[in-house]
C-alpha cells in the first residue's frame, strides 16, 4: 500500500465511525500511558468507539499527524473533527464537554456499548509489519 | 536553550493580550497556561495550535515538550 492509499484509509476511517480513537495499542492493551488514560475516559464514559493501533507500521503515525496537523498520539476524532489529545479529552471530561459532545443525542442508530467497533478495514492493517 | 521567562515573552507578544504562566525547570520540558480573549469560540485544539505555532519547528527539537492548558479570562 503506498503512502497516499494509506492516507486514504485514515481519513475514510476517521469520517466512516463517528467516534475514533487513534492510539498506540489497543483499548484493551494499551502500550502508553497518555493512551490509556484517554481509553480510560472514554470508558468511564460508557461510550464505544472505533479504534486504530498506530504502533504497527510507523507510516500510520506520520500520515495521521499529516492529515490531523497534530503531532501527538493519541488523537480523539468525533464526526470527522480532532477533538484532541490526551490533556485535551481530559480538560473535557472533567468540565463535562466531552460528555456533552460524544453522548448528546443518544438515538436509536447508537451502537450499543460492549461491543466496540474496531475501524480496521483491511487497510489499517499494514502488509509489513515493521513495529 | 529557551527559558520559561522567555517563552512567556514569546507567547504573550505573539498572542493578543495573552497571559501566560509557564514552568520549565530543565529547560526542555515546559507547562504552560495561557489566558487569551483571542481564544474564545475556538475548539480547544485551534486554541493549542495558536500556542504550538509559536513555537513551529522548535517543539519536538531544542523544546522536548509543552504541556498546555488554555483559557478565556472569565
Amino acid at each position: 500500500m503506498s503512502d497516499n492509499q494509506l492516507r486514504d484509509a485514515i481519513a475514510e476511517a476517521i469520517k466512516e465511525n463517528e467516534i475514533i480513537l487513534f492510539m498506540k495499542g489497543t483499548p484493551e492493551q494499551p502500550a502508553c500511558g497518555f493512551s490509556a488514560r484517554t481509553v480510560g475516559v472514554m470508558q468511564a464514559l460508557d461510550v464505544s468507539f472505533a479504534s486504530v493501533d498506530i504502533l504497527p507500521d510507523p507510516r500510520i503515525r506520520q500520515e495521521l499527524s499529516a492529515l490531523s496537523q497534530w503531532p501527538t498520539i493519541p488523537q480523539l476524532f468525533v464526526e470527522g473533527e480532532l477533538v484532541g489529545g490526551c490533556d485535551i479529552v481530559m480538560e473535557m471530561y472533567e468540565s463535562g464537554e466531552l460528555a456533552q459532545l460524544v453522548g448528546g443525542d443518544k438515538d436509536a442508530d447508537a451502537a450499543p456499548a460492549g461491543e466496540p467497533p474496531v475501524a480496521d478495514s483491511g487497510l489499517l492493517q499494514p502488509e509489513n509489519r515493521l513495529g | 536553550m529557551p527559558t520559561a521567562d522567555e517563552i512567556k515573552q514569546r507567547i504573550e507578544s505573539t498572542i493578543p493580550e495573552a497571559s501566560a504562566q509557564v514552568d520549565g525547570a530543565d529547560g526542555v520540558h515546559f507547562q504552560a497556561v495561557v489566558t487569551s480573549p483571542a481564544f474564545a469560540g475556538k475548539t480547544r485544539v485551534a486554541q493549542h495550535r495558536m500556542v504550538m505555532d509559536v513555537f513551529a519547528g522548535e517543539l519536538g527539537g531544542s523544546i522536548h515538550a509543552m504541556a498546555l492548558t488554555t483559557k478565556t479570562p472569565s
